[in-house]
């Protein structure tokens, strides 16, 4: 079965889904997150009045939903279409994982931001973009099974990379230091580069060590603009580029340690689709 | 299949040794106000009080700044057209730092933080406002008694939501449209300097400090405070600003008798 159409489409599922999370780092970065203080309506009506924070948590909610229809859509369609049945899984896994974010969300909301709801919600964003990445290489590499880790490394990688999402999301919240994340940096660093230098596959390899790096600048530039706009009026537009671009590039080097980890299948001999 | 499983166990454990850590510590971020919470404060308890204004003693005072004054930054309120509307001949500026033409600091909450008897004293029946205005709160730092009404109001054409962030008080988070009633709410613990913010407008900030007692003031526009009406006794006289913390001296006062305390914030 010819499933080009079908590829295309996971791919615009993921490409949204990593919007969707650039929109939740600006909601977050412009302390925003709670200026719709209702869920799930805004201000009582569908469209709330769009005006200071309220625009980016708003379009924050509009891309979520936008996002949930589409991972339904992915699992319904990967369901009629899709011979094996743990990419359909993942499809399932990918639904269940952005309902349950939605949720998240919206108890923040409700419940006027307990840390550890605000960031479960920062680190399952992760997990929902790592799914919808993970259909995207399941197709893309033509699996024809489950990956086979044959090197644990990718998958350290990716393990330290998630842990790093977590540790960043605690550090914005206020529910860790800032040396916690700085000393996972340096772990994930150095498990990407070991997984980088154990893959036969150059440009994944390339494109992950390239982000892991990018990631550790944007990181440093992040804190940076933090300490010298601590005097000023809070957020500053530099803090709030640099945070929200350090998010997103987090995600990208997430997702490209998961192709990495399903690459070895590939690589090691792992059986593929004719 | 085993491997998959073995994979989301490691991402699991790794979930749960963050929130481990998440809940055994954590840090503040430089521009975080002191707070304290109950910290030396008179436990509630026996017969209700009310400060004796004829033959109560009197502590007076004012916080002098000592050091050049800090530029007061100006606040970009071009995200909403009202508030850019309202600041458009007189830009907005930050309130963390307001230093008067005397010399003095504005904005310094001052109470007895320790020394007073172990009594109940009577709530005011009369509100505290806090009014939402040109974008920015009215009064910036404001205190009033544990249990006693905080009237919010929004004077301004525009929505706001108003968000405190205690950490013993219940916190919350409310939107209020122009021209809706006044919400009230009461904090019925003690907790200094609590944060209060509007996420619509993320340069709104503010404090409120809630006190189990009414012996407590805010410094205005000439730097000084008077707490009055304090049964005779040694007390410790604390200030607190959101940026340059606390110092506290120890005042001791007679009936009828006016005692000063004055401070001096380094700058």
């Amino acid at each position: 079965m010819d499933n080009s159409r079908l590829h295309r489409f996971t791919v615009v599922v993921a490409v949204c889904t990593f919007l969707l999370v650039v929109a939740g780092s600006l909601v977050t970065s412009n302390d925003a997150a709670l200026s719709v203080p209702d869920w799930p309506l805004s201000y009582g009506r569908l469209v709330p009045p769009l005006e200071g924070g309220i625009r980016y948590e708003f379009a924050h909610r509009v891309m979520a939903a936008l996002v949930a229809v589409l991972t339904i859509v992915l699992a319904v369609w990967l369901e009629r279409a899709e011979p094996r049945r743990w990419m359909r899984r993942l499809g399932w896994a990918a639904v269940g994982a952005v309902l349950l974010q939605a949720g998240l969300g919206g108890a923040a909301v409700r419940l006027v931001t307990p840390k550890t709801l605000t960031i479960a919600h920062a680190c399952l964003a992760e997990i929902c973009f790592g799914l919808v990445v993970a259909v995207v290489a399941g197709q893309t590499m033509q699996l024809a099974e489950i990956p086979r880790i044959s090197d644990p490394a990718p998958l350290m990688a990716a393990v330290a990379l998630f842990g790093q999402a977590i540790l960043g999301a605690m550090v914005r919240y206020g529910a860790a230091g800032v040396g916690f994340h700085i000393i996972g940096a340096a772990i994930a660093t150095i498990l990407v580069m070991w997984a980088g230098l154990r893959i036969p596959l150059r440009r994944p390899a390339l494109a992950l060590l390239t982000l892991t790096f990018s990631q550790v600048f944007l990181g440093l530039g992040a804190y940076m603009a933090r300490v010298v706009n601590v005097t000023m009026p809070q957020p500053m537009p530099l803090t709030v580029a640099f945070t929200s671009a350090h998010v997103a590039v987090g995600s990208l080097a997430f997702g490209a340690a998961i192709v990495l980890t399903m690459a070895p299948a590939v690589a090691h001999g792992g059986v593929a689709l004719a | 299949m085993k491997r998959f499983w073995i994979g989301s166990g490691l991402v699991s454990a790794l979930v749960a040794t963050a929130f481990t850590l998440a809940s055994c510590g954590g840090s503040s971020t430089p521009t975080e106000a002191p707070k304290s919470a109950d910290a030396g404060a008179p436990p509630a308890g026996g017969p209700a009080a009310t400060p004796d204004m004829d033959n109560g003693g009197t502590i007076t005072g004012k916080v002098t700044f000592d050091g050049t004054p800090p530029k007061m930054a100006t606040l970009d309120t071009s995200a909403n057209p009202v508030c850019a509307k309202a600041h458009a001949t007189s830009p907005l500026k930050a309130e963390e730092v307001v230093v008067n033409p005397n010399g003095t600091l504005k904005n310094v909450f001052v109470w007895v933080s320790a020394g007073l008897p172990d009594k109940t004293w009577q709530v005011p029946t009369t509100a505290v406002t806090i009014d939402q205005n040109g974008c920015q709160y009215k009064p910036h730092v404001i205190a009033l008694m544990a249990g006693q009404n905080l009237e919010i109001k929004n004077s301004d054409p525009t929505n706001h939501n108003i968000h405190p962030q205690p950490t013993v008080n219940q916190d919350f988070n409310e939107s209020q449209a122009p021209g809706t009633a006044p919400i009230d709410k009461t904090f019925p613990r003690q907790e200094i300097m609590i944060p209060v913010k509007c996420n619509v407008h993320n340069w709104m900030r503010s404090y409120i400090s809630v006190v189990s007692h009414p012996f407590f003031a805010v410094t205005s526009d000439d730097g000084t405070y008077t707490i009055k009406g304090l049964p005779p006794g040694t007390y410790t006289i604390e200030i607190v600003h959101e940026k340059y913390g606390k110092q506290d001296q120890q005042v001791t006062v007679g009936a009828k008798e006016s005692k000063t305390a004055d401070f001096t914030v380094k700058g």
